[in-house]
């Protein structure tokens, strides 16, 4: 019994070692740890602050980076009602076609529509933006170390460079990137967004709230997981339960 | 699976077929009244474990496939539908890759348990290689598998270790040009690989049946590492293994819930959800944690011919695991000596998977290479210790040690401890 103790607390401390491992050998500073309503086994998303994440992003961020897997109709899972989703796809332009005449045009958004790339491929991205490509945004919160914390981190983490450190033509500084160096611009600051229902517009409360509305492009389904994988626990307890006692009384028979 | 049958049914349409294909009484010897020790231990849990991951994995994937695209231009978006749009499309997902990495936990634990209780010994010597060969199918299953999504570690995962077989002599370069089926990992790499992750696990299962009809025949090993000696000896599988393994199995389901519906991305990579680009190289490229042990091997030679052969040498020398290994006595209990090296091998193995996991650099390199060579020096040194070691005395049979370990309160190790030349 010690034994499989032993090994078990061995093999958690080569997972964590193992996924810490990476994180260790990079010189960005460690990410800010911040709490997430998401968080946890019995998290949910923060729906207020995710649409306010939303109007950041159409706000501040959608000039720049993409989020080609989230349909306008999603937008109904984060709290919006179907006439405010429709108003907003109707605000961008879609290339639709093409039509009877065989032509391409051009039509307001509808609910079943992507949200629109802002550059029409990454040669026009780079060309914008001092040759950097700002990537899509739906899988960011995924596809970084350290997740929420970090993408985080780098909205809020921006400052004057250090007395020794030259930055490169276009870059700005900052300690939580790779290396410091990032060719983004800081894209929010105090203020940067009007909230409509009066939540102070900090620069951390933008942050924060483009953050939450990230994490949920990112898993919309998040929220399905870990309800059923509660449920799915609970169940499991007590069936292991019941075999333990079965186990108990067939084998009580043995000795 | 020879033998007589005790199968007795007075049923009509039982007896009927029984007649021409005697199925039930095939599953009677199999699963219910098989003769197995009386003293098997939670390590024996893995066997059925490892079937129940394998028809998992299958379920998982053909399902999977079915929503999958397997293109270099739509992989990678249809691995997002299957999360996003298609009805519990995520469960699927996640279930699948967090079944991988169960499945080899489960087989790690199963391969550690033969060789602490010396199941790979006479006359186990073919059951040991089946295994074997179904792990070396596993890690082609799981690192074609993981090229699927078409992700960045996908990308460079496949590039670099397909790359390795450039190594070999004058036909490297033809070798790797033949797996790729182009210049580079590209479409028709991804297109073969999803054929072949699709075929193997079937070959897996194949393998499987020959590895358990091998068990059948001279049945279970145990902790003592003894002979069944006799009836008194074993009890019938059904009922009481069927419940224990099912007991297992709730535990089992418990931990592999957890990860699933709670931290599913914990041993993957995020790497793996930007899109594959030939253009951009991820700064560590780290294969999935269960390759780490192998991987950590490749780079500890700096000569990439020779850590090839040093990385298919650390696998391919368990094969001859049985041979080399010159002690009678099965069971580490009884092994003082081989018992100890046994945990230094294993500690050996977590470190190696550490650094497997780490940059090629510095301390770590030292490292790397101080574990490969122990990790060969193990095996290397098994026929020394077979002949110098003094085994501890084995009890003259598993129901006296069984009765003894209830009766007089010692533990079968405790009774059979008073030091003696090995028997
Ligand atoms: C003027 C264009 C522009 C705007 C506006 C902009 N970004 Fe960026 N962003 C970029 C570029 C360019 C990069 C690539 C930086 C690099 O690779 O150095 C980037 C990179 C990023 C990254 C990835 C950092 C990494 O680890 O690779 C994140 C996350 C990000 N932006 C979030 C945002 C958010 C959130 C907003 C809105 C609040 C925003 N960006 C607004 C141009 C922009
Ligand atoms: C030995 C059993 C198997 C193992 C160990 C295994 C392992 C894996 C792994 C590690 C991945 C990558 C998961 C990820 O990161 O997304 C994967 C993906 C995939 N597998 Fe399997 N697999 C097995 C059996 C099968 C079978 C029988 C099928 C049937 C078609 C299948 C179909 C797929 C598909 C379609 C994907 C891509 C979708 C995805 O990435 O989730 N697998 N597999």
């Amino acid at each position: 019994m010690l034994r499989s103790v032993l090994i078990a607390a061995l093999a958690a401390l080569f997972v964590s070692s193992v996924s810490a491992g990476a994180l260790a050998s990079s010189n960005a500073e460690h990410p800010k740890e911040l709490k997430w309503s998401h968080g946890g086994p019995f998290g949910t998303f923060d729906r207020a602050s995710v649409q306010r994440g939303l109007h950041v992003y159409r706000e501040t961020c959608s000039g720049c980076h993409g989020l080609k897997y989230i349909a306008f109709r999603n937008l109904l899972e984060i709290g919006l009602s179907e006439d405010q989703a429709k108003i907003i796809a109707a605000e961008y332009t879609v290339k639709d076609g093409p039509n009877d005449e065989g032509e391409m045009f051009e039509r307001p958004g509808k609910l079943f529509d992507y949200m629109p790339a802002p550059f029409a491929n990454d040669k026009a991205a780079r060309a914008s933006n001092n040759g950097a490509l700002p990537p899509d945004l739906s899988l960011i919160v995924k596809a970084r170390k350290g997740g929420e914390n970090y993408i985080y981190s780098i909205l809020t983490g921006y400052m004057e460079p250090p007395a020794d450190v030259t930055l490169a033509e276009g870059m700005a500084y900052n300690p939580y990137f790779p290396n410091h160096q990032i060719a983004m611009a800081p894209p929010i600051d105090d203020q940067t967004v009007e909230y409509v229902d009066g939540t102070e517009n900090s620069k951390e409360q933008i942050a924060r709230d483009v953050v939450s509305f990230l994490a949920w492009t990112a898993e919309p389904t998040l929220e399905a997981r870990k309800r059923l994988g509660v449920k799915v626990m609970l169940y499991l307890f007590v069936l292991t339960l019941v075999l333990y006692g079965v186990k108990r009384k067939v084998w009580a028979k043995m000795h | 699976m020879s033998g007589h049958s005790s199968f007795q049914s007075n049923n009509a349409i039982v007896k009927w077929i029984e007649y021409r294909l005697p199925i039930f009484s095939f599953v009677n010897e199999a699963l219910v009244v098989y003769p197995t020790p009386k003293n098997l231990n939670y390590w024996w849990n893995m066997g059925s474990l490892a079937g129940v991951m394998l028809v998992v994995q299958i379920i998982t994937g053909v399902v999977l496939g079915m929503h999958y695209t397997p293109h270099a231009d739509l992989a990678f978006d249809s691995t997002e539908h299957i999360m996003r749009d298609v009805n519990y499309g995520w469960l699927l997902r996640y279930m699948h890759a967090n079944g991988g990495s169960m499945f080899f936990a489960v087989v790690y634990i199963h391969i550690f348990r033969g060789m602490y209780y010396g199941s790979y010994k006479a006359p186990r010597e073919l059951l040991w290689w089946l295994g074997i060969i179904i792990f070396i199918l596993m890690m082609a299953t799981a690192f074609m598998g993981y090229v699927l999504p078409w992700g960045q570690m996908s990308f460079w995962g496949a590039t670099v270790i397909t790359n390795l077989f450039s190594a070999v002599p004058i036909l490297g370069e033809t070798i790797v040009a033949w797996l790729w089926g182009g210049y580079s990992v590209d479409q028709p790499t991804l297109n073969r690989f999803f054929s072949l992750h699709y075929l193997l696990p079937f070959v897996i299962f194949a393998v499987v049946f020959l590895h358990l009809w091998a068990l059948h025949v001279h049945k279970s090993n145990n902790p003592l590492g003894i002979d069944i000696k006799g009836p008194q000896d074993t009890i019938p599988f059904h009922p009481y293994y069927t419940v224990k393994d099912l007991y297992g199995m709730g535990v089992f389901a418990i931990i592999f819930a957890w990860l699933l519906f709670f931290a599913p991305n914990l041993l993957g990579e995020p790497d793996n959800y930007i899109p594959a680009d030939p253009l951009v190289t991820p700064t560590h490229i780290v294969p999935e944690w269960y390759f780490l042990p192998f991987y950590a091997i490749l780079r500890a030679i700096p000569d990439k011919l020779f850590g090839v052969i040093a990385m298919f040498a650390s696998l391919f020398i368990l094969f001859v695991l049985p041979w080399l290994d010159t002690s009678k006595v099965r069971s580490a209990r009884f092994r003082p000596v081989y018992k100890m090296l046994f945990w230094a091998f294993f500690v050996d193995c977590l470190v190696l998977g550490y650094i497997g996991g780490q940059p090629a650099e510095g301390i770590f390199i030292v490292i790397g290479r101080l574990g490969t060579a122990l990790y060969f020096l193990f095996f290397l040194s098994l026929p020394f210790i077979g002949w110098f070691e003094r085994p501890r005395k084995l009890p003259a049979s598993i129901s006296t040690a069984v009765l003894e370990s209830h009766g007089g309160g010692g533990t079968p190790d405790g009774a059979a401890a008073k030091a003696e030349d090995r028997g």
